[in-house]
């Protein structure tokens, strides 16, 4: 059995039991905010798919960079796992941030909010890892080029974190806080949850797109050590290692 | 032991003078001396550059319907164009090395590979310093901010570390793109979101220099804030440069 | 067998080293190299003493050049040893990459330069110095075109440098593919000493004249898919087979 396909049951299981309890929390415990009511509930999703998939990016670095020193084929395939899926979440995070902007601020989209145009930034370059991996044909030069992409890219996210906000934060000095410590403990649980919730899911779609991706490549080996090499067609152009 | 006598021996006989391997240093000088002749026989980059810079100037003037620019206004356009520029400059840094077999040439050689980094990158420091010869006159006289006289010196100072970062980042994104088959698109779309950090800090900047009541002298927050930029991705950049010579 | 046995468990590594190297200048075992899924080379073992001439054959697309890129430590082998004068590629690349010279298809020069400048570039890298340059431009017959840019030159002449280029630094090991494309017979003439067999240097070569390659051979590798279809003296091979190899 692959090694992906451990503790993806479990996985699966914990992913379900912690987003029912977060949603459940969030929906009938935490009280509605003061200022925003029931619309405020999406910060709950949102705030967790922008964490996760900014500590995705960061992870996508850290596989490149083992990846870098191992050479190991595994490792890259971590890496464009967990940027890929990272990108995923980036749209669904940027689109509730959206709409909870509207919602608090009346416009779909504020430049004031530092947090906001900083993980614009950062997805706009990750947007940028699939076409490049897709214009390298050779496969090696690929994976390296994508580690190497994915190491500076990994670093870029909190510089640029900190570049935007000391931005803000020296055009117009303020001391209001969106997020972080004053959140209210009923608000908070519900918020850790949530976070532990996506961050889970995050995990089990990792592995299951890494265990798609090996069956994927154990049945092409398989098909061409039955049929012959020349009768399995080859593989396409791809951005994703094999 | 005979056996390695009679092998140095041989070794020795097949070489008069023997030939000793440059330092990292020495190596990235001869690949800058190589990159200045092709570039002053053929004028390809930073004549382009310049001419890039002097129309992006004229299409802000249409665009933003202004005979002067000044302030954040003046400072925004002189980073856009500039980074502009830099793209341009950055897409053609690498073609000849891969057109004209100058990788291979290279990697034949016993020599450090991180001096390719260092050398494309003094290139293109150059270039753009050369370039901001031309296009810093041609903005005073198309947007004519207040104080340019005044605030020159902080603008230098802000243009060495921009340049800096636009070469650094400017050099790891060439590479990385010069082997893709769209590196015409590549290079830009990866390279414009890194260079954000460094035209925040530019045109904040300078932004402040370019205000009619602003002080003298050159805010050392963005100052600082951008060399520490330039250092991290300088640091990163010679870190990971080798993987993208391999095959 | 026991006392071979006992030979190489009591020397010490060093000297282990010092004696594959007398063995043979090349040494494969196993050599594999995949592009993606496909074999370009698949488990090739050979040796290549000191001094010997090995020819490859092979049709297009059967791997002859790719095997004379592993050896230039220009790529990385997949699987198997190689060990060129003793080193093992790709970990001690460096260590033998001053004393390889190899020309391929491309002439590794650039076109703007001339013919003395891109020598000159070369052998900064190299470590060599100047006056071996004029020597080798006189050695190919360049002297008197030595200052005209590459791209004015005839495929001949750029054949001539490319030669000139391989040659510049003394190298111990030739890795010739097809070295007399685009020659006539006086510039063929005229490389002879450098690279033919008077240089008596240890060479591996290709040719797009299997006759041609076999008369210069001391060995003979026919390569077919990757796999080696013939390895052996050039008398062990007939004109029939030779016919077949590149059907």
């Amino acid at each position: 059995m692959s090694k992906h396909a451990r503790h993806l049951r479990g996985l699966t299981i914990a992913t379900l039991v912690f987003f029912l309890a977060g949603l459940a929390l969030t929906f009938f415990y935490a009280p509605d905010d003061v200022n925003q009511g029931f619309a405020q509930k999406i910060f709950y999703i949102h705030v967790p798919l922008a964490i996760v998939s900014l500590c995705g990016y960061v992870l996508g670095g850290v596989f490149g960079v083992i990846h870098l020193r191992t050479r190991e084929r595994i490792w890259d395939l971590r890496s464009y796992t967990a940027i890929h899926m990272s990108l995923i979440f980036s749209v669904g995070g940027l689109l509730s941030g959206a709409i909870w902007a509207k919602v608090a601020w009346g416009h779909w989209w504020v430049w004031s909010e530092p947090t906001l145009v900083s993980y614009l930034i950062v997805v706009l370059l990750f947007c940028t890892y699939q076409p490049l991996r897709f214009s390298i044909e050779d496969p090696e030069r690929q994976s390296m080029y994508a580690s190497v992409f994915s190491v500076v890219a990994g670093a870029f996210v909190p510089l640029n974190f900190l570049i935007v906000r000391l931005s803000e934060a020296f055009v117009h000095p303020r001391v209001l806080n969106l997020e972080g410590g004053t959140l209210p403990g009923s608000m908070a649980l519900a918020f850790y949850v949530m976070v532990i919730a996506v961050a889970l899911l995050f995990a089990t779609l990792m592995k299951f797109e890494m265990l798609a991706k090996e069956t994927r490549g154990q049945t092409r080996r398989l098909r061409r050590k039955l049929l012959g090499d020349d009768a399995v067609a080859p593989v396409g152009r791809s951005a994703a290692p094999l | 032991m005979s056996g390695a006598t009679e092998v140095e021996t041989a070794s020795a006989g097949a070489s008069a003078d023997t030939p000793r391997p440059p330092g990292t240093l020495a190596t990235a000088a001869a690949i800058l001396r190589k990159d200045l002749t092709v570039e002053l026989r053929t004028f390809e980059t930073v004549p382009a550059m310049a001419i890039f810079t002097v129309a992006t100037f004229v299409i802000f003037h249409f665009g933003l319907q202004r005979d002067t620019l000044s302030g954040q206004l003046a400072a925004g356009v002189l980073a856009v164009s500039l980074l502009f520029a830099a793209i341009l400059g950055t897409n053609r840094l690498f073609v000849a090395e891969r057109e004209q077999g100058g990788f291979d040439g290279f990697l034949l050689a016993p020599v450090d590979r991180s001096a390719m980094f260092l050398a494309k990158a003094a290139a293109l420091f150059l270039y753009m310093a050369v370039l901001e010869l031309v296009a810093v006159p041609a903005f005073a006289l198309f947007a004519g901010p207040p104080r340019l006289g005044s605030a020159l010196g902080g603008l230098v100072l802000f243009l060495a570390l921009a340049d800096i970062a636009f070469a650094v980042i400017g050099t790891l994104v060439s590479a990385l793109a010069v082997h893709t088959r769209a590196r015409d698109l590549i290079g830009p779309i990866i390279g414009l979101p890194l260079q954000i950090p460094a035209l925040i800090c530019f045109a904040l900047g300078t932004g402040h220099l370019f205000t009619l009541h602003g002080s003298q002298t050159p805010p050392g927050e963005w100052l600082l804030i951008l060399g520490l930029y330039d250092v991290v991705n300088a640091l990163l950049a010679y870190a990971v440069f080798d993987f993208l010579l391999e095959e | 067998m026991v006392h071979a046995l006992t030979h190489v468990v009591y020397t010490t590594p060093r000297l282990v080293r010092v004696r594959s190297a007398c063995v043979g200048a090349i040494e494969l075992t196993g050599l594999t190299r995949r592009f993606g899924e496909r074999l370009v080379l698949n488990g090739l073992s050979l040796s290549v003493p000191a001094g010997a001439s090995l020819a490859v054959l092979g049709r297009n697309g059967a791997g002859k050049t790719t095997l004379l890129r592993v050896l230039a430590t220009l790529l990385a082998p997949h699987a198997g040893n190689v060990s060129v004068l003793g080193e093992e590629l790709p970990r001690r690349g460096w260590a033998v990459r001053g004393r390889l010279g190899f020309l391929g298809h491309e002439p590794l020069l650039y076109r703007e330069l001339s013919g003395r400048e891109n020598l000159s570039y070369h052998a900064r890298l190299h470590g060599v110095g100047p006056q071996r340059v004029e020597q080798v431009l006189a050695a190919v017959g360049m002297a008197r075109r030595g200052d005209d840019p590459v791209r004015s030159l005839s495929r001949g002449m750029v054949q001539r440098l490319a030669v000139a280029r391989a040659v510049l630094h003394a190298p111990e090991i030739l890795l010739l593919d097809e070295p007399r494309s685009n020659l006539d017979p006086a510039g063929s003439e005229l490389i002879e000493g450098l690279i033919g067999r008077p240089a008596g240097l240890t060479r591996v070569l290709t040719s797009h004249d299997p006759e041609a390659a076999l008369a210069e051979a001391d060995l003979v590798l026919a390569l077919e898919g990757g796999r080696a279809a013939y390895l052996g003296a050039p008398e062990g091979i007939d004109a029939a087979q030779i016919k077949e190899l590149y059907r």
